[in-house]
């Protein structure tokens, strides 16, 4: 197990070279001065060429990448032309915020698509399979965004039940400590303040888990299918098991494989690419961050986010490896 | 993480299924699993149905009054005032802050907050930019325009403590003009762009104009200019130019971007990035009775839409930025209030005056009459917007209300250009901007409503697309001839519109029409210099005459920013530059 996760962490290292080399490209991509997109219409020729010195372009490019290398190294994600600190310390609640909004929205995905599935699966053809089925379709299909209005429209505005915006009541906010703010509210044994971050939580969390609840849902019928038609299922029967036992206990295990990739791979997407969720819900997370540097052209901040997103990425690929492994020890690579 | 919860939910399935025969209890680890899912679990069913708990507000209030009798009596009073007694007044706009610190930054979002915790020693007019007393009561000025002498407000105190004094004021102003001071934090990157711009460069440039500052005394400061400057005292009243507490600047060295302290009806508390600054009410503020609020949170909101949303379901008080087709829906709601900024800027479509055949008065004159700019206001700004005849936005000083407009007017371009001696019409070159801004918020439809009237007269529009950079620089070296762009205001100051537009020592930087006539310049450059007010805005008049004759831009409109207020809130009145101070602002239930 141990040489396993080790060969898996060598072979990281390449993807993250070339991880670097496309975020230090993107900066010299877009067509014309970088330091003149940043500074726009009213820029003089002075503040163009200080802020070339600042970010260090009139250098050669191979200058500027092993630099660029050299500060990744020690920890150093640049700073922020837009708010001019060091990016590595403002991106932590970004982060933290991300995190929390995407652990709901996969906990409300896992939990109603695995169930959904299974019980398709195990009723298949019944009313029960073509309806779940159908809205999986429907979840699938529809844009995050409207979705996200709608349930602004009906939740916030004409119901008044859950709020809008943010993630927490910005009359009344909570001093954080770890930036997750149900953790920060339960440290200071704060319930009241808890709840409402949860409300502020179910908005977001839903539009942001529908999809991938949907694509679990499909995957886990579809696995679970198959794996029921195997022969271990039959000799199971056979000994005398009930339904119940037979699903839960014997299939869903190995009909599991195949809906952990899903989940690893649609949670690294909810870490990273949740900006139209955390746009519309005004969610401070690394999408936001990310969103709002394209808009000020802040181009440390995009390189910086965008690896991190990344690097967040390869990680959660490498546990789900990791847990196959566990799952089904005759995996090798 | 999701992963994990997954493992634990099938090894909690397992384990359901053993408990359900009866055996491998035993296992400690697996009970523990099982504890986890179904807490995970409850967890998620309380959120979902917290949700039912507030839907009859009623319920909510009967809910906090008992658990605020429950606790000891102390907790209860805290509760109490954080409850019902505080004024919280909610502003939601689009971006969040780029820097707390007025100097280093242009960003109207920055000075928005920054105008409420930092006073300068002018300050605007409510609703236009005539000058008003801030930290100075007042001031003089000598006759040949060198000497300002600022007569400073007594007892006024930073919010950490400090006396505010002369002494203050030098010391700001020395940070932003010389990059070696040091609180300048130029290592950290620090640039005091608009200090450069408006007065002329940094310590040391030739056309830097602040010479020397004297401190008089405690409570007198006097500038020593090096040429006469028309709108030095404009300048002071700019947010930007507020200032900071020394002992502040000493304490959070370059960190005084996110910690700022100043003289203003506000204290900084915190903030959290793009999410919400919060403000409290400086007690010993030097004006009696104010601040109303209590305390004053800046959230942001990005999408225009649940922005109103918020506003509509009472979590905010003020948006900022409403859309111009949301406002006649805003107009008939009863608890809601819609309040227009007044016009701060100007969309315009320049020609290339040096290159064939634009560098022909007559032929500009008739693309200026061929040009709907009604259509444009009423297309592009849901009637928000009006026509422009000067690049000046109107309730500037100088704003020369008698020029005649280009009307639309085709028939009279087409006379127009035979006479220029194209009778057949011509072929020209449209340059689009590839964003959207304020002055401008849709630059393709624009493009495509010019090539339609032009194409009425016989002109032939091809429309170009180029990337932002490439298209600044591009125009800025003349290789467009019809370009569209804009301008904002930020000091209140005519010069900044028409100096850095059509002043030809500025062709091939921001006068991208290339437009040069030495008599417009001599207005302008006497202007500049003047200090009597009344004879600038004669000069600025006799500017935009020759400026309108000449037609080397079709200004199209001066757009009107909307926004919406809850009816609670009383005694707002938007600015036009964006940034309003919100000290006399109260809310009412």
């Amino acid at each position: 197990m141990t040489t396993y996760i080790i060969r898996r962490l060598l072979m990281l290292i390449p993807v993250l070279i070339g991880m670097t080399l496309i975020t230090f490209s993107i900066v010299h991509l877009i067509p014309g001065n970088p330091a003149q997109v940043i500074l726009g219409e009213a820029a003089t020729a002075d503040a163009i060429a200080q802020l070339e010195e600042r970010m260090g372009l009139n250098e050669p490019y191979f200058v500027q990448y092993g630099q660029y290398i050299l500060n990744l190294l020690q920890g150093d994600l640049g700073t922020s032309l837009r708010s001019n600190t060091e990016i590595s310390k403002e991106i932590v609640p970004y982060i933290a915020a991300t995190f929390e909004l995407t652990f709901f929205a996969m906990l409300f995905a896992v939990i109603v698509g695995v169930n959904a599935g299974i019980i398709s699966a195990w009723k298949q053809n019944s009313w029960f399979d073509f309806l779940a089925m159908l809205f999986a379709l429907i979840g699938v299909s529809m844009p995050v965004f409207w979705l996200a209005l709608m349930e602004q429209w009906i939740f916030a505005q004409e119901l008044g039940w859950l709020p809008a915006h943010g993630r927490q009541d910005s009359r009344d906010p909570i001093a954080p400590i770890t930036h997750l703010y149900v953790l920060d509210s339960l440290i200071h044994l704060d319930f009241a303040r808890t709840i409402t971050v949860l409300k502020h939580l179910v908005l977001p969390s839903i539009a942001l888990g529908t999809i991938p609840m949907a694509i679990i849902a499909r995957m886990t019928r579809s696995s679970m299918l198959e794996v029921m038609q195997s022969d271990y299922i039959r000799t199971v029967r056979a000994k005398g098991s009930g339904q119940f036992l037979v699903i839960y206990k014997h299939a869903l295990k190995n009909a599991m494989i195949p809906v952990l990739t899903v989940i690893g791979l649609q949670t690294g997407v909810l870490l990273g690419g949740a900006i139209l969720t955390e746009t519309i819900f005004s969610w401070p997370g690394i999408g936001r961050y990310v969103y709002e540097a394209i808009n000020y052209r802040d181009y440390p901040v995009i390189q910086s986010g965008i690896l991190v997103i990344a690097f967040i990425f390869v990680m959660i690929n490498l546990l789900v490896d990791i847990l196959y492994k566990k799952l089904d020890p005759r995996i090798k690579y | 993480m999701d992963v994990l919860l997954l493992v634990i939910y099938i090894m909690a399935s397992n384990e359901i299924n053993i408990l359900l025969k009866l055996k491998g209890v035993k296992d400690m680890r697996f009970r523990l699993t099982l504890l986890a899912a179904l807490f995970l679990a409850f967890l998620l069913v309380l959120a979902a149905c917290s949700g039912d708990g507030s839907a009859d507000p009623e319920d909510v209030e009967d809910d906090t009054t008992e658990t605020e009798e429950s606790p000891t009596e102390e907790e209860a009073e805290e509760e109490e005032t954080a409850a019902s007694g505080e004024k919280v007044l909610v502003f939601a706009r689009g971006g969040d802050s780029e820097s707390l610190d007025p100097g280093s930054t242009t960003d109207g979002e920055s000075s928005r907050v920054t105008q409420q915790v930092l006073e300068g020693l002018i300050t605007f007019d409510k609703e236009s930019f005539d000058l008003k007393p801030a930290l100075a009561h007042d001031w003089e000025v000598s006759d040949d325009g060198l000497k300002y002498t600022f007569y400073l407000e007594e007892g006024v105190t930073f919010h950490d403590g400090t006396p505010f004094n002369a002494e203050a004021v030098k010391i700001n102003f020395e940070r932003w003009a010389d990059p070696e001071h040091e609180y300048a934090f130029t290592d950290d990157g620090y640039v005091y762009s608009m200090y450069g711009t408006m007065f002329g460069g940094y310590k040391g440039d030739p056309g830097h104009v602040i010479e020397e500052i004297n401190v008089v005394n405690d409570y007198e400061i006097e500038f020593i200019l090096n040429q006469p400057l028309g709108f030095f005292l404009q300048n002071m009243g700019m947010s930007y130019f507020a200032i900071t507490s020394p002992a502040a600047l000493e304490e959070y060295g370059p960190n005084i971007n996110e910690n700022p302290v100043g003289t203003g009806p506000f204290k900084f508390v915190s903030w959290t990035k793009d999410d919400s600054i919060v403000l409290e009410k400086f007690e010993d503020y030097r004006i009696e009775g104010l601040p109303k609020l209590d305390r004053v949170i800046f959230e942001v909101i990005p999408d225009n839409a649940a922005r109103l949303v918020a506003l509509r379901s009472g979590e905010i008080d003020i948006m900022d930025g409403l859309n111009p087709d949301d406002a006649a829906g805003v107009e008939t709601e009863e608890d809601l209030v819609l309040l227009t900024r007044a016009e701060n800027n100007i969309g315009y479509l320049g020609f290339n005056t040096q290159k064939e055949p634009l560098d022909i008065k007559e032929v500009r004159q008739a693309i200026n009459y061929a040009i709907d700019k009604q259509a444009i206001a009423d297309a592009l700004y849901a009637g928000y917007a009006t026509t422009a005849k000067n690049p000046l936005p109107p309730g500037y000083l100088g704003y020369n209300d008698d020029v005649e407009p280009y009307e639309y007017d085709p028939d009279k371009a087409r006379e127009l250009l035979a006479e220029a001696g194209f009778p057949d019409g011509m072929e020209l070159e449209l340059w689009t901007m590839p964003v959207a801004r304020p002055y401008m918020p849709d630059p393709e439809t624009v493009a495509q409503i010019v090539q339609n009237n032009l194409a009425e007269v016989g002109i032939d529009v091809t429309i170009v697309r180029e990337e932002w950079a490439p298209y600044l620089e591009k125009t800025s070296q003349g290789e467009h001839q019809l370009y569209m762009l804009g301008w904002s205001g930020t000091n209140g100051d005519p010069d900044y519109f028409l100096s850095s537009l059509l002043h030809g020592s500025n062709a091939g930087t921001s006068n991208r029409e290339f437009y040069q006539n030495d008599e417009v310049d001599e207005l302008l450059d006497a202007a500049k210099r003047a200090v009597d007010q009344d004879e600038r805005a004669e000069l600025y008049a006799q500017a935009q005459e020759i400026i309108a004759e000449d037609s080397p831009m079709v200004t199209l409109v001066h757009s009107t920013p909307v926004m919406a207020t809850s009816s609670r809130v009383v005694d707002y009145v938007p600015h036009p530059s964006t940034s309003e101070s919100l000290a006399e602002v109260d809310l009412v239930d």
